[in-house]
């Protein structure tokens, strides 16, 4: 087994992480900007199974936090979808840009 | 034999319980019913008030000859500490019964009478809806058993006295009239109410029985620390004292009985002329113990205030044309007289003769001006005019007003065998006796008193052939019965023997009959009266001429010596412009100011950062981010420290 520094782990989910965060920012399609949410969920969820691995290899709760995250990043894309759908059918659109009723 | 007394409550009470129905249920009911439960409250209280009169003064064994002074009940009510509590009971000696006896008689002639005068008028279940509370808040004032509790009552008495006044709300005069009776009454009462604080805060009570306890510790201890030139118990019962002479519309808190009148005419017979008028003169005798041994000179001042009012007020009452407003001066007369009579009079015996003449007029004042007011109600009834230039000759058209209406005149001027005479008599023995400016004062005024009361008497009754659009009939039988028994009582109660009931120690003494006071007094009334009678009986041109002769007095007198203008410039030019002008302009400027400054502030600078809730999502993701990133960067920061 080819021994994988951690920090080349954390390399990786840092890079997603901010890669998630800037996405979510300048994407204007909401699909878009949830799969960019997307990213920063995994990029945390990497990170509890790296840090779990090289720090605590005994204990296992980093992976089963990690499933939990897996789990809960489903559910919420189901509802962010049954959300982007409802916001299509009242503004037909979905550009974040042009979603702007709610402000002063 | 000894009685048990706790049922007196109800005395008070029942009047409460009619004000609470009629107040509440008044408006569903039939008028007229509403005005039959007042009076059958007060027939109740009334009964209760004279079986209790009867057994306290003579069926109960006196105690060293003297009637005691009996707590009926009591409860305490607010309860601040051990010995800071305010109570409230009902006290029973022999001046408040005999208030007690006034009150209900008076209220219950005036309920009758109102049944008639009110006939019709739209209000007229909420007019005896205030009567019975008037009633209640009086009879609460005259039983008191401390001094708090009287002054409870007494504000209730003003509140109540300014809603009758007001009774006539369309009328702007009618609420005028209301707010000065109000306002002046409360000022004074101000002055009442610090006069109780130094009070209690010298004795350490507020109980009445301890207060006026001859040898109890209030007198005995002395009279406090002095402060510029009188001590603090003179202090504090002269304050007391504005406020019973701001109640009693002594000179010069006078102003607002005058225009009172502008009330419903019944309201004037039970408030201003008979029952709330002479509470001042009450309040004084409740606390005449310790006037009289721990503030003589404070008494003597209420004395002087005494002289000068009825002076002032009779001179006033020979040049006024509006029936009810003579009536009003007289009884500021008639009241000051009662005061006067407190002033000259001393504690314990024949020393007290004047403390019992004082109760006496108040007593035979209250049937003779109610029954004058009444008459003068059944008048206006009849001529729809509050002017006596407007009447004349009416004796044809109101036989049974002008028979009673000349009773309560000569028992005003104090002709015997009428009930003004005998108590009249003793004040004036009593002023003699003590202080002869004061009994001179009175001597003219005995004079004044008849001519005046003749003068409005000859003018409605006889004087000029006055043509009436319509014909002035009699009033109905619920007026004329409150007026017929008012007149025998105006006659009769001269005969009760004040000396043997109340006095000032409620110890009974002898008097003596002085003639040679009650005969020129005697005859000074019927020189008023004869030069009243020479003026007014027939047309004629002998009252212009004195007019002219006297000239700018008579103007002077005519416009009440200019108090109204007095007091307006003292409000408007001095009050309004140097106290309450700057007050209102710091309220708007300073309080108002830093209120919509600090709401101005608010709104701009929300102006400016609202533009910061764009609606866009990914702003607020921006601003979220580079909000954690700052905190993030402060906290690796602090910890690389």
């Amino acid at each position: 087994m080819i021994h994988i520094p951690i920090t080349h782990l954390i390399s990786i989910s840092t890079l997603m992480f901010f890669i998630g965060i800037y996405g979510f920012i300048t994407r204007k399609n909401l699909f878009t900007i949830l799969m960019s949410t997307e990213l920063v969920l995994n990029a945390g969820a990497l990170n509890f199974v790296a840090f779990n691995k090289y720090f605590y290899p005994d204990n296992l709760q980093g992976h089963f936090f990690a499933l939990f995250i897996i789990s809960v990043a489903a559910a919420e894309a189901a509802l962010a979808i049954a959300i982007i759908i409802a916001i299509y059918r009242n503004f037909k659109n979905i550009d974040a840009e042009k979603i702007n009723e709610m402000k002063y | 034999m000894q009685f048990d007394f706790s049922y007196t409550i109800w005395i008070v009470l029942i009047p409460f319980l009619a004000f609470l129905f009629t107040g509440i249920f008044g408006g569903k009911l039939k008028p007229f019913i509403s005005g039959l439960i007042g009076t059958a409250g007060l027939f109740i209280s009334f009964s209760l008030s004279v079986i209790t009169a009867y057994r306290y003064f003579f069926e109960i064994e006196k105690t060293s000859g003297a009637f005691q002074k009996i707590i009926a009940h009591n409860t305490v009510w607010l309860k601040f500490s051990e010995n800071l509590h305010v109570d409230l009971g009902v006290l029973l000696d022999p001046i408040s019964i005999m208030m007690l006896i006034v009150i209900t008689l008076i209220s219950l002639m005036v309920h009758i009478y109102s049944l008639g005068y009110m006939k019709g008028d739209a209000g007229f279940s909420r007019f005896f809806t205030f009567l019975s509370l008037f009633s209640f808040s009086m009879l609460g004032l005259v039983v008191a058993t401390n001094i708090f509790q009287m002054y409870i009552f007494w504000e209730l008495v003003g509140v109540s006295s300014y809603l009758l006044i007001g009774y006539y709300y369309e009328k702007p005069s009618a609420v005028s009239a209301a707010k000065k009776a109000f306002i002046v009454t409360r000022f004074a009462d101000l002055g009442f109410l610090i006069g109780i604080l130094l009070l209690s805060y010298t004795t350490g009570t507020f109980d009445f029985l301890t207060l006026t306890d001859t040898g109890g510790t209030a007198i005995l201890q002395g009279s406090g620390v002095p402060f510029l030139g009188m001590s603090t118990m003179t202090w504090a019962l002269l304050l007391i004292f504005m406020g019973g002479a701001g109640k009693s519309a002594m000179f010069p808190l006078h102003v607002w009985l005058p225009d009172a009148m502008e009330g419903p005419t019944p309201v004037s017979a039970l408030i201003h002329a008979a029952t709330m008028v002479v509470a001042g003169v009450y309040l004084v005798a409740r606390l005449f113990p310790l006037f009289v041994f721990s503030a003589p000179n404070a008494l003597e001042i209420v004395g002087y205030v005494g002289g000068i009012s009825s002076l002032f007020a009779a001179i006033i009452a020979c040049t006024q044309i509006d029936i009810k407003r003579i009536l009003a001066y007289s009884t500021m007369s008639q009241i000051g007289y009662m005061m006067l009579a407190l002033g000259v009079s001393g504690y314990g015996g024949e020393n007290g003769l004047g403390f019992m003449a004082s109760m006496f007029h108040l007593f035979t004042h209250a049937m003779f001006k109610a029954l004058l007011f009444l008459g003068a109600g059944s008048i206006i009834h009849a001529v729809h005019s509050n002017n006596f230039s407007d009447m004349g000759n009416l004796r044809k058209f109101l036989p049974v007003t002008h028979i009673t209406f000349l009773i309560a005149c000569f028992a005003i001027s104090g002709i015997p065998p009428f009930a003004g005479f005998f108590s009249k008599d003793e004040i004036l023995v009593a002023a003699f006796e003590h202080n002869k400016i004061l009994f001179f004062i009175e001597f003219a005024v005995a004079g004044l008193t008849a001519f005046y009361m003749f003068r409005l008497y000859f003018n409605v009754f006889w004087g000029k052939e006055t043509h009436y659009h319509s014909t002035p009939h009699e009033s109905p039988f619920t007026m004329t019965i409150p007026l017929i028994f008012l007149s025998i009582a105006s006659i009769g109660v001269g005969f009760i023997p004040f000396n043997e009931l109340v006095t000032s120690d409620a110890k009974p003494f002898e008097i003596l009959t002085h003639w040679d006071i009650a005969v020129p007094s005697v005859a000074m009334a019927i020189v008023g009266i004869s030069t009243a009678m020479l003026f007014y009986k027939k047309e004629n041109s002998i009252s212009t001429v004195v007019v002219s002769f006297l000239g700018k007095f008579y103007r002077v007198a005519l416009n009440k010596f200019y108090f109204d203008e007095l007091y307006l410039l003292i409000t408007k030019k001095i009050v309004f412009r140097f106290i309450s002008e700057p007050i209102a302009v710091f309220d708007k400027k300073v309080i108002d100011g830093a209120m919509n400054g600090i709401a101005a502030i608010t709104n701009f600078s929300s102006e400016k950062i609202k533009g910061m809730q764009s609606g866009q999502l990914q702003h607020y993701a921006f601003a979220f981010v580079s909000g954690a990133v700052v905190i993030a960067l402060i906290l690796l920061y602090l910890i690389e420290k």
